[in-house]
């Protein structure tokens, strides 16, 4: 289990690294869905398997495939030859390295942080959480979830007016 | 079964892929990378949510499905907003014939 979770752990930050490191925008979207893939496997570690599941369709599948499309038809070409600004690096790993040391001195004193992850022998009687879920989603959060396919609704028209041709 | 595993854990690794999203955000300079980047930091704090959830257990000792309800909505704004941006490179390819950021300096024309 704990060997799981750094292999699975070091998938996701190695993908993330890839995705910022990479000069090729292809290869870029590919560290991405490595990356999403090591995500998934810790939420499937959480008990959290629809979520896992959703992770994997709707972010590895979906929306990748999306940027990739997207990159494909735009026919960008590589940063090859060009260097990243020094300057905007350097900023960015001080700025992020700073973000780190308050995230890990943030952790340290949170005392519910070390609290171990023990199997939940209640979720084997219970229903499966897609069951559980499902009930929230058409119950508590019936409204929420209309606003959402509205959301949709709103987003698929604006996508096809953005798209077209007259807009500059 | 002890694992050895903290809540600690999840939220490192969740912390740390949030910087590495922010640091390529800062970085680079294509606006799709840049949105790519934008998308892990949305994914990390997904992590931090499913970790919460699943540490806060209820009364009947099961996780909080609330936080995971959310994080249904989470992934649901995000695939859209995914589109309506990716909708935006275009226009914005279509007008410059580039996706640099240092291209986009104006906001008329």
């Amino acid at each position: 289990m704990t060997f799981l979770f750094y292999i699975f752990a070091a998938l996701a930050i190695v993908g993330g690294i890839g995705v910022v490191a990479n000069r090729n925008p292809v290869s870029s979207a590919i560290s991405m869905v490595v990356s999403f893939l090591g995500l998934a496997a810790l939420f499937i570690q959480l008990d959290a398997y629809l979520v896992g599941v959703l992770q994997i369709l709707v972010y590895a599948g979906a929306i990748m495939v999306l940027f990739l499309f997207i990159i494909m038809l735009l026919d960008l070409e590589s940063e090859e030859g060009k260097r990243f600004n020094p300057l905007s690096t350097l900023g960015a790993v001080v700025v992020a390295g700073g973000l780190m040391l308050i995230v890990a001195g943030v952790l340290k004193r949170f005392e519910d942080g070390s609290r171990k992850l023990e199997p939940l022998s209640a979720m084997e009687e219970a229903p499966s959480d897609i069951h559980q879920i499902g009930e929230l989603l058409f119950t508590t959060y019936w409204f929420p979830v209309q606003i959402t396919g509205l959301l949709l609704l709103v987003a698929t028209v604006g996508v096809v007016l953005l798209s077209r041709r007259e807009i500059r | 079964m002890d694992t050895g595993l903290t809540l600690n854990h999840f939220l490192l690794v969740s912390g740390v892929l949030f910087a590495i999203g922010f640091a390529g955000v800062l970085i680079r300079r294509n606006l799709i990378v840049i949105f790519m980047c934008l998308e892990l930091m949305l994914s990390s704090a997904n992590l931090t949510l499913v970790a919460f959830s699943r540490f806060n257990t209820t009364d009947a000792g099961l996780p909080d499905y609330n936080g995971q309800a959310l994080l249904f909505f989470i992934i649901t704004v995000a695939a859209a907003e995914v589109a309506v941006g990716l909708a935006i490179i275009v226009a914005l390819f279509r007008a410059r014939e580039t996706t640099e950021v240092t291209a986009f300096t104006s906001m008329k024309h």
